[in-house]
């Protein structure tokens, strides 16, 4: 094994002769950290146990859940085991470190070294996760468990509100879905006259800035009040003739359309922008038109760097569609403070929030996805 | 008898900076001219204005006798006839090297798919480049990425191409296969306009050579007489200070 200049260590392998008693430091130094660490793994696994022993102590008052509960307790019980074994491996390990070096088997002595490092490493790896997992179960427990009975008891959360909540949420996924299929038309075609070149068309790229900077300046939830009750009172002739239930559907879903237009006009201006004009050149320069250019050389390349941001915006539109509940639309969240006032327990709407979880995890994992595999196409070039 | 190519008087400026201020320049048919000056004297924003990449703001351009440049010109037809190459070659990165090449002539000439392809194979079969041709430009090397880039513009069959200092972004050993290839076309009596700082390669390819200074054609004439004999006092510094940089 060579000089590996291992950082922070101060071991730099090769020495010059006579230089000898500095190379003694390391290893105290190694020595210092893995009985630290061999301690404190002692002490964060006691922690973890005791809070553990809280929780549990509270699910005597609590109903239900308990089977769920406690398969996380004994793993988390378990698996913090593993934190004092590795401490005291640790410091096995930098003790072998010291014996070897002073047998001046610097080489050998390095590894032992690098090991006991390892395992300091792990020790806080999992030390860390289960004492915040530990701390987050006693915080549950606290007060005899009724956080946990407030927020997270499952016959409110799900067992007898699951009918309501899953129909609220039928709403909210067809409010996202309609929304979502009308702003992509409708943010290209700002986009587009935001970007229209040349002095005539100055007016209306102002008046496509002035309605981005607007939209994406104010709250949304202002936006959509001022709309759905503005254009209700107002009695705004297309609306007007609707249903009330449509009619609320509908001014929901102008805005929405309307506050996530203006952020995905910018998605794919920035997305169209990106593509360097050189290209654009290039494809004129082979007598290509305008348009011939923007769809053969411009948009495809373009559309990789779009949609990765443009899904983004659509989660943020898909959690945002529990915004319409102020105005009365019968979504997941109006439907879950309902049960809450019926119960007086919050966990229906604990439930409504595991509903949109279920939908926008995997859709972000599938955007990171997207994004990641656009980078490495990137990086291979 | 008028040139093939003929810039009258051509301006040129961004903004208050006047990039070309006057310039005169005819290149016959079949003839090669190249263009030297220092960085920055306006070679790659003439030949832009050539192929109406920039629009120029006085002056005049004609090929083959027809008026190219101002109002009312078409184009797209304009660029078909005349090709250019960029010093950063600008190959589609998104389309396969033979994709490349057969986009414009699919969708500009009308050729059908399979005859633009086959025009294509063609024209890589010519370079040594066949084998490449369902690679993405990003698998190629820089010199072979820009000999692709060359024969893109040669599939449009322009009737005069165009050439910015297609060696600049090159590493050394990549210089000579690329400057091969454009001897190759001037044996073949391509018309060529040539912006370059390869001084060895103009002196050896160009029927003429007009050195730009400042936005204007300090000095122009046959290459053996601006290399071995240069009037203005302005060229005999440029060449100079080449021979001291060592790239004569
Ligand atoms: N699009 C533009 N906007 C503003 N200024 C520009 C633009 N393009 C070029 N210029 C300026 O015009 C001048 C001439 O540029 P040009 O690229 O034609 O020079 P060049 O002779 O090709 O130089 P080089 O040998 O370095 O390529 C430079 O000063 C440059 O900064
Ligand atoms: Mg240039």
């Amino acid at each position: 094994m060579g000089s590996t200049g291992v950082d922070g260590s101060g071991l730099t392998g090769i020495a010059p002769p006579g230089a000898r008693p500095r190379r003694a430091a390391p290893f105290q130094g190694n020595l210092l950290a893995s009985s630290v660490t061999a301690a404190a793994a002692v002490v964060i696994a006691g922690l973890t146990w005791w809070m553990l022993w809280y929780f549990d102590r509270s699910l005597q008052v609590a109903h239900g859940q308990l089977v769920v509960a406690r398969v996380i307790e004994v793993a988390l019980g378990v698996t913090v085991l593993a934190v004092p074994w590795y401490g005291l491996l640790a410091l096995a390990a930098s003790l072998r470190g010291r014996r070897l070096a002073a047998r001046e088997a610097f080489a050998d002595a390095r590894m032992a070294i690098e090991d006991s490092r390892d395992h300091i490493w792990v020790v806080v790896g999992i030390g860390l996760t289960a004492l915040i997992v530990a701390f987050l179960a006693f915080l549950l427990a606290g007060n005899n468990g009724s956080v946990r009975h407030v927020m997270l008891d499952w016959t409110y959360m799900w067992r007898r509100t699951h009918t309501g909540l899953l129909r609220g949420f039928w709403l909210n996924i067809k409010l996202f879905v309609v929304a979502e299929v009308l702003v992509l038309p409708w943010s290209l075609l700002v986009a587009i006259v935001r970007m229209l070149p040349g002095r005539a068309c100055a007016p209306v790229r102002i008046l496509a800035i002035t309605y981005i900077d607007v939209f994406r300046g104010v709250p949304a939830i202002i936006t959509i009040y001022l709309i759905v009750f503005g254009f209700s009172l107002a009695k705004v002739p297309v609306f007007k003739s609707l249903s009330p239930d449509n009619q609320l559907f509908w001014l929901g879903i102008l805005a929405l359309v309307l506050v996530y237009g203006a952020y995905v006009a910018e998605v794919y201006r920035a997305g169209l922008e990106s593509i360097h004009w050189s290209q654009t050149a290039a494809a004129r320069s082979l007598g290509l038109s305008q348009m011939q250019t923007l769809r053969h050389v411009v948009v495809p390349q373009a559309v990789r760097r779009i949609v990765p941001p443009l899904l983004n915006d659509f989660v943020a539109l898909q959690k945002d569609t529990a915004l319409l509940s102020i105005v009365g639309l019968l979504e997941i969240l109006n439907i879950a403070s309902q049960y809450k006032n019926q119960f007086f327990n919050l966990s229906p709407v604990t439930g409504a929030a595991m509903c949109f979880l279920v939908i926008t995890i995997p859709f972000t994992r599938f955007v990171d996805y997207l994004i990641k595999r656009d980078r490495a196409r990137t990086q291979a070039q | 008898m008028t040139a093939f190519l003929e810039l009258r008087d051509v301006h040129k400026r961004f903004g208050h900076l006047e990039v070309l201020r006057g310039i005169d320049l005819d290149v016959e048919e079949h003839q090669v001219v190249c263009l030297i000056g220092p960085s920055g004297c306006g070679k790659s924003t003439l030949l832009r204005c050539v192929n109406a990449l920039e629009t120029i703001e006085g002056g005049e351009i004609r090929i083959d006798g027809e008026r190219v440049s101002g109002r009312g010109v078409n184009l797209n037809a304009l660029r078909a006839d005349v090709g250019i190459v960029f010093q950063s070659f600008n190959l589609f990165p998104h389309m396969s090297v033979v994709q490349n090449v057969a986009l414009a002539p699919h969708k500009v000439l009308k050729l059908s798919k399979k005859e633009a392809l086959q025009r294509a194979d063609t024209l890589l079969a010519r370079i040594g480049l066949l084998e490449k041709r369902d690679d993405y430009p990003d698998r190629l090397s820089g010199g072979q990425q820009q000999r692709v880039a060359i024969v893109r513009a040669l599939a449009m069959q322009p009737r005069v191409l165009l050439l910015d200092e297609v060696t600049s972004a090159l590493d050394p050993e990549l210089v000579a296969e690329v400057l091969t290839l454009v001897s190759e076309l001037a044996l073949e009596s391509m018309t060529m306009l040539i912006a370059t700082h390869e001084m060895g390669f103009a002196k050896q390819v160009a029927n003429k050579v007009a050195f730009l200074y400042a936005g204007k054609i300090e000095e122009e004439g046959p290459s053996e007489q601006i290399f071995s004999d240069p009037q203005r006092e302005r060229t005999r510094n440029f060449l100079r200070s080449i021979i001291e940089a060592k790239r004569l």
